[in-house]
Order: structure tokens, then C-alpha cells, then sequence
């Protein structure tokens, strides 16, 4: 099963990390990844820009509507996402709580993935997840 | 719990929680001593407890409690209550639920700047005033980035504090154009904060960048209070590409390495990539402002991959326009510099000789008149100009910028002067 590992936190909060403190986050995830990576578990991974970057397209009109910022204010935020391919969710949990080790604060939301399209060429089953 | 994460969720809820108090307490010292204590407070359960789901509204709260328990203490040593001070307290008490609620977050933040960024301080106090207040810097910190002592800031932070409080800044949600006219201000005292870290050269240098990334994160805070204003989407966009140069802009000794000189695989990406997103955002809107202007000139610097790389052309069409919005001589001067890349020497020459009178004390129009006077050959003026900007350098890499330039002069003449191209 495909899991969508979904990054929350207070996007004010990571972006005032110095660099020095961001850089360490980064180098304590890079082996976790690479490790799944290697077992064949890691899909996609995207660090989001923060929200202030964010176009939100209202497409419940015609014509849609286009308007700067994210999709709604919240307080903590979408910053970022896996892919992972595990047998159960007891498995995508200790793959989250792992990466939560290296990248504490915010939330992980973990949401089974329905349908994955890896290279946006024919469609497959969901089952694999490096293309 | 890790304590570091404990102080980034206390700076992060800070400016919207000081600037709540600030409303309901309309006293910027009694909000600081309010939220002071909160933060002790914080500091004491949160590790025990767990951090609250709302870090913001729990300092309000706990910092709202206090500020009331001391006006009422003094209530008790005070010979005559004071009747305004306390119907004040009990509307604080009712409008605490709507505080909370956010409904004047985005009014409430503003105001705190716009006290800080104060137009009756001068810029010096506006930006001691923002970091200690909004950015919760110490007076020790902030005395180091500007190269004074403690007791000078204290003094200085002290006297910008009172003159705000007679400013009588209102309290009540400002009407659009004043509301227009508070983020102007507001975007203008981060634009300078900025400056005065990434302008700072020489063995201190280091010290001052800090300042550099608290203008970056207030930007980023006004950019969330009004996300849909492309100027300070540019603000923000312009800031993250000229400190996206701060790694290759100065050498180990602090001095100022020239944009062409610069190891540009050094340049910050992730920055980059951010400012032309956001500068991308703002072009969409069609209303071009000086932030958009300066932020797309360093976008065309970003996206060379060498200097001979750079769209001269389109920088030369963003300084006409910058200086239809904003003339200023040194906007003209740099417009002559994509100029001279364009079309030549001699159109830069005119356009800049006309700025002799207003720009004599500055390094870079003697340095740029001596440089298209050589290309123009003429050689004896060119050394004088050279000489005149050498006298003026602030940094060893300006001088030595010039002084290079004046050894191929002299090689030239004692050589065959047809070997000069």
C-alpha cells in the first residue's frame, strides 16, 4: 500500500530555523531516506516553499478564481510530503514516527494513496513506487 | 522536550501575541512586561505539560491574567483609582474572546509594526524599536549588530519607545488608505533594516547579517498579514535574491566582493528559487512598484549563470522605469550601467554627466565616469576620475577594483597605445 506521508507545522516556526539548524535537520533525515530509498520504499519527496509563495486557483466558478495565498489559513501548515510503499500502516507509522525522530514539532498526516501516477504516462496500478 | 524548539515556538507566537496585548492594554510597556512574564510561565509548563495547539493564544491569555493582576495590585497602592483605566480593563476582559479568535489578528500585527516603524522616529530608533519589540532580540544583540554599546541602544530603544507613546497611534481598525499607508511604511522600515546588514562591510561585516534574515522573516510576516499586495510580494522577493548572495558576497575578511567577481555557485538556490516565485506572483497583478522593479533587476542577476550571461537589455528597460516611479541620481547611475552594456559608452557617459553635482561624494559614479572614459580612450581623464573614486572607496575590494584598473592605464601609456581594446 502507497502512503502519503503529509508534513504540518507552523511554517513561521521553520522558516526562522537559522541555517545552520535547518542544514541539521536535513543531514539527520538524508540517511532514513536514503535507507527506504534503498529498500525500494520511497517514492516522490518535495519540500514545499511556504505558503506566502502559494496561488490558489477557485475552480468552483467559471471562470475560476485565482487568488494569492494558500487554499485556507491554518495554523500550522502543508510544508511538505513522501511517498512511501509499505505492507500495512503500522509500517508507514514507524517509518513516520523515524523520520518524526530527525524532524521534530508539527504533525504527520498519513493518508493511503488511491492513485499514483509516477511519470504522467499510462496509468498503473498504484503497487510500485520508483518508476 | 527539546528546549531549542520551545524558544522557536515563543519567537514565532510572539508578534501576534504582543500585538494582542498591545490592544488591549494600549501600552507597548505593559504588553512587553505581560508577555515577558507569559514566557516565563511558558517556559516553566511546557516542558511538564506539552506546548498548548495555540502557543499564541496561550500567551495572550496567560499574558492578558498578569497585565491585570498588576493594574490591579497598583489599583490597591494608588491613592485614586482610575476610572478609564478600569472600564479599559473590563472592555480588555470582553474582548478577550474575540482576540482570540484572530477576527483583528491581521489589524493588531499591523499595528504593533506600524508603532515600532513609527514616521515620527528617525530610522535609526524605527529599527532598534522593530527588533527589540517585534523580533524580541536583546538590547545586547541588537548593540552588536550596530556596532554601539548596550547602554547607547538601551538609550536609544528608551527615547523611540516614549516618542511613540505620545504619537497617539489609534487603536480603532484603520480605514484602507490608512491601512495602505501603514504597510508602506511598514515594508519601508524593513527595506532599510535590511540594508543596513547587507550594506555593512569590513572585519564586522558577519556580525551585521543577522539583520539581514530578521528583515527577510518580518517581510515574510507582513507578506502573510496581506498576501495578496505584489509590492510586498517584491519586498519579499527582492530581499531573499540579494541575500542569496550573502555567502559569495563577502570574503573571509568581511570586505565586499564585486557582483561580476563573485563564485556564483555559491549563491543560495533555495532563495533564489523562493524570491522568483514570489516576484512571479507579483508581476501577475500588472501593477509594477519600486520593490517589483529592484526584485526584478536581481532576479535577471540570478538567473546568469555568468556575468556575460546577463540580460543587460531588460535591466537597462527596469531602471528606466524604476526611475520614472522613484528618480533618484543613483537610480539614473545604475540605468547608465546597463546602458554602457547595451549601447555603449558614450550614451552612458551622457546620461551620467548631468548627475556630476549631486553624486561628487559617491565612489561608484567616479569609478563608473573613469571606466567608460577609458573605453572612450580618454585616457588622462579617466586617470583623474579613477583617482577621485580610489579617495572615496570604503572597502580594500573597491579600491582594488579601481587601483587595477588604473595599472592597465599605466601599462597602456608606457605600451603601444593601440594595444589597448
Amino acid at each position: 500500500m502507497l502512503y502519503a506521508i503529509l508534513c504540518y507545522h507552523q511554517e513561521d516556526i521553520v522558516c526562522s530555523w537559522s541555517k545552520e539548524e535547518d542544514d541539521a535537520v536535513m543531514a539527520r533525515l538524508a540517511p532514513i531516506q536514503e535507507r527506504l530509498a534503498r529498500q525500494g520504499k520511497l517514492g516522490p519527496v518535495a519540500r514545499l516553499m511556504p505558503t506566502t509563495a502559494a496561488t490558489t486557483l477557485r475552480k468552483d466558478r467559471d471562470p475560476p478564481l485565482v487568488i494569492d495565498g494558500p487554499f485556507a489559513e491554518t495554523k500550522e501548515q502543508l510544508l511538505g510530503f513522501y511517498l512511501v510503499d509499505c505492507a500495512s500502516l503500522d509500517e508507514a507509522l514507524a517509518i513516520a514516527k523515524e523520520l518524526g525522530e530527525a524532524n521534530p514539532g508539527g504533525s504527520y498526516e498519513l493518508r493511503p494513496v488511491a492513485f499514483f501516477n509516477p511519470a504522467g504516462a499510462s496509468a498503473g496500478s498504484p503497487s510500485k513506487v520508483s518508476a | 522536550m527539546d528546549v531549542g524548539w520551545l524558544g522557536a515556538t515563543l519567537a514565532a507566537a510572539r508578534p501576534q501575541a504582543l500585538a494582542a496585548l498591545l490592544r488591549a492594554f494600549r501600552d507597548l510597556d505593559t504588553a512587553e512586561e505581560a508577555l515577558q512574564e507569559a514566557c516565563l510561565r511558558a517556559l516553566k509548563t511546557w516542558p511538564q505539560n506539552g506546548p498548548p495547539r495555540d502557543a499564541a493564544a496561550w500567551l495572550i491569555m496567560v499574558g492578558r491574567n498578569v497585565a491585570i493582576d498588576t493594574v490591579r495590585r497598583r489599583k490597591r497602592e494608588a491613592p485614586l483609582p482610575d476610572e478609564e483605566t478600569l472600564s479599559e480593563r473590563d472592555d480588555a476582559e470582553a474582548a478577550l474572546a474575540e482576540e482570540l479568535d484572530e477576527s483583528h489578528y491581521r489589524d493588531d500585527i499591523l499595528r504593533l509594526l506600524f508603532v515600532c516603524c513609527h514616521p515620527d522616529l528617525p530610522n535609526a530608533q524605527q529599527i532598534a524599536l522593530a527588533l527589540r519589540i517585534v523580533s524580541g532580540l536583546s538590547v545586547k544583540e541588537i548593540a552588536r549588530a550596530f556596532l554601539t554599546t548596550e547602554a547607547a541602544m538601551e538609550q536609544r530603544i528608551t527615547r523611540a519607545k516614549r516618542k511613540v507613546a505620545s504619537a497617539d497611534v489609534p487603536f480603532e481598525a484603520p480605514s484602507a488608505p490608512d491601512r495602505a499607508a501603514r504597510v508602506a511604511t511598514v515594508a519601508a522600515a524593513i527595506y532599510l533594516l535590511f540594508n543596513e546588514g547587507y550594506a555593512a562591510s569590513g572585519g564586522d561585516a558577519y556580525l551585521r547579517l543577522p539583520l539581514c534574515d530578521e528583515a527577510i522573516r518580518l517581510a515574510r510576516l507582513l507578506l502573510r498579514l496581506f498576501p495578496t499586495e505584489p509590492e510586498i510580494m517584491g519586498l519579499t522577493a527582492l530581499l531573499l535574491l540579494q541575500h542569496s548572495r550573502a555567502a559569495a558576497r563577502l570574503d573571509a575578511s568581511g570586505d565586499i566582493v564585486l557582483l561580476d567577481e563573485q563564485d556564483r555557485s555559491r549563491w543560495d538556490r533555495r532563495m533564489i528559487a523562493e524570491g522568483l516565485a514570489l516576484l512571479d506572483k507579483a508581476m501577475r497583478h500588472g501593477q509594477p512598484g519600486v520593490y517589483q522593479l529592484q526584485a526584478a533587476v536581481a532576479a535577471l542577476h540570478a538567473r546568469a549563470e555568468r556575468p556575460e550571461d546577463t540580460d543587460w537589455a531588460q535591466i537597462e528597460l527596469l531602471y528606466a522605469a524604476l526611475e520614472r516611479l522613484q528618480p533618484s541620481p543613483v537610480v539614473s547611475l545604475n540605468r547608465a550601467v546597463a546602458t554602457w552594456k547595451v549601447r555603449g559608452p558614450q550614451p552612458a557617459l551622457e546620461l551620467i554627466t548631468p548627475l556630476r553635482d549631486a553624486l561628487s561624494g559617491y565612489f561608484y559614479f567616479h569609478g563608473l565616469e573613469g571606466a567608460l572614459l577609458d573605453k572612450l580612450g580618454r585616457t588622462g581623464e579617466a586617470r583623474v576620475a579613477f583617482d577621485r573614486a580610489i579617495a572615496l572607496a570604503h572597502s580594500p575590494a573597491e579600491a582594488a577594483h579601481i587601483r587595477r584598473q588604473l595599472d592597465r592605464l599605466n601599462v597602456t601609456a608606457t605600451t603601444t597605445p593601440a594595444a589597448a581594446v
